[in-house]
């Protein structure tokens, strides 16, 4: 199971474990093919090593399209089955007014300024965590 | 006025009067010049004013010529737009309404119907009803570019200004180490929301705060459309991993909301900019303390 990070192939998006939380990073276009598949791993990947925290890095991406957000919604949703969380961290501005006008405002999805604060973030006790900020401490 | 039309091909009224302006260009430019708009706009030398005479009896004639009297936009007139243009600005800005400029204009037409008619003064008088008839169209044009252009100048200036107004009107403020504020003041359309959005969000990844304050004191009404842009500015923050905070709903703006039936349950609302500033505070753990009474102790 771990080579889906260790050794990423061609059309697969690496995924780097840190500790207890593994990290992706994403950058330009992300094909469609690709976004399913980073799914497929990650699932697989939290599954076999029972880590805590996703942190996904979307600041190198400048398109995010219905497809892509989804992906993200439902890859937060899955690792939070696994009993995991996921932290999306970077979304540039343009990328956030774009889902924001096409309607996807994810109110389930956790986010983070930066890498740096997702970390910080998932460092913090689960119960602290609500998305909507009211039971931070 | 059936059979005219028919035998109007070798010498068409527009024709004639093309020759007739070609043909008296420099009479025509001299007593133009002696005109108010002329005179008032040149007024360094007289030599000025009849050389702009002339260029724009020229493009008068290939605008006769091409028969395209009744056409604003006929070819002959793009050369001559700017300076009816610039003639236009400088009455305007003399303090002249569009009334007046555009009377100043039809004061051109009396000069050169004269001439026309005493040119014509052997032919029928029909035929030179008719020719008379075209002169004044083709000056209603030229009126008519003038003053199309005029506007188009002010338009244009309009949306200069609008940007402007824009740029100005959305500062960010930095408040503390990552919380940031938008003081909103005037009326919120889409155009001036998405701007808030764009400059709220660049602010938010350059100054990395986690805390976006968006105080609407100054927003005289809250509608649902208004409403609607807070909603989305707020979910496009949470998104960048920032929360929003919206303040300055005053008495009557929170009952607006209610009695409208808006959900801002998704919002977290504060009442005044103070309270908000509080609540960041509090969230980043930096809180705020009274300083010890020294002096209640000294006295």
């Amino acid at each position: 199971m771990s080579e889906h990070y260790a050794r990423p192939v061609a059309g697969h998006v690496p995924v780097l474990r840190l500790g207890d939380v593994l990290l992706v990073t994403l950058q330009g276009d992300l094909h469609d093919g690709m976004a399913s598949q980073l799914q497929q791993d990650l699932a697989e990947t939290i599954a076999a090593s029972r880590v805590t925290g996703v942190v996904i890095d979307i600041s190198g991406v400048e398109i995010v399209d219905s497809f892509l957000g989804r992906v993200l919604a439902e890859t937060a949703a899955q690792t939070e089955l696994l009993a995991a969380r996921t932290v999306v961290a970077g979304m540039r501005p343009a990328v956030a007014i774009t889902l924001v006008e096409l309607g996807l405002t994810f109110p389930e999805l956790r986010t983070a300024l930066n890498t740096e604060a997702a970390l910080a973030l998932l460092a913090q006790p689960v119960v602290a965590n609500r998305p909507d900020g009211e039971g931070r401490p | 006025m059936q059979e005219h039309e028919a035998d109007a091909t070798q010498a068409s009224p527009a024709r004639e009067v093309g020759d007739f302006l070609r043909r008296r260009r420099e009479q025509v430019a001299q007593r133009w010049a002696d005109e108010p708009l002329f005179r008032t706009v040149f007024t360094v030398s007289r030599d000025e004013a009849v050389d702009a005479g002339r260029v724009i009896v020229d493009a008068l004639a290939q605008v006769a010529d091409a028969q395209r009297i009744e056409d604003p936009d006929a070819a002959g007139f793009t050369g001559v737009r700017e300076q009816l243009a610039r003639m236009g600005a400088a009455r305007s800005r003399a303090g002249l309404s569009t009334t007046q400029v555009s009377s100043e204009l039809a004061a051109l037409l009396p000069p050169v119907e004269n001439l026309l008619v005493a040119d014509l003064a052997q032919e029928d008088p029909e035929r030179r009803r008719e020719c008379a008839t075209a002169l004044s169209v083709l000056m209603g044009t030229l009126r008519l570019v003038t003053m199309q252009t005029a506007l188009s100048e002010n338009q244009a200036l309009i949306d200069r200004q609008r940007l402007q107004l824009l740029e100005v009107a959305t500062p960010v403020i930095k408040l503390w180490d990552g919380i940031v504020a938008v003081p909103l003041i005037g009326t919120l359309d889409s155009a001036r929301s998405q701007v808030v959005m764009e400059t709220l969000l660049n602010a938010v990844v350059d100054q990395h705060a986690r805390f976006a304050i968006l105080d609407i004191t100054g927003v005289p009404t809250v509608d649902s459309l208004v409403a609607q842009h807070l909603m989305k500015t707020v979910a496009a923050a949470r998104l960048m991993g920032a929360e929003c905070v919206v303040s300055g709903i005053r008495p009557a703006i929170a009952q607006t909301i209610v009695h409208l039936g808006l959900d801002l349950g998704t919002v977290k609302t504060r009442a005044s900019l103070a309270d908000a500033l509080g609540y960041c505070l509090h969230e980043l753990g930096a809180n705020i303390v009274n300083a010890p009474a020294e002096g209640a102790v000294r006295r």
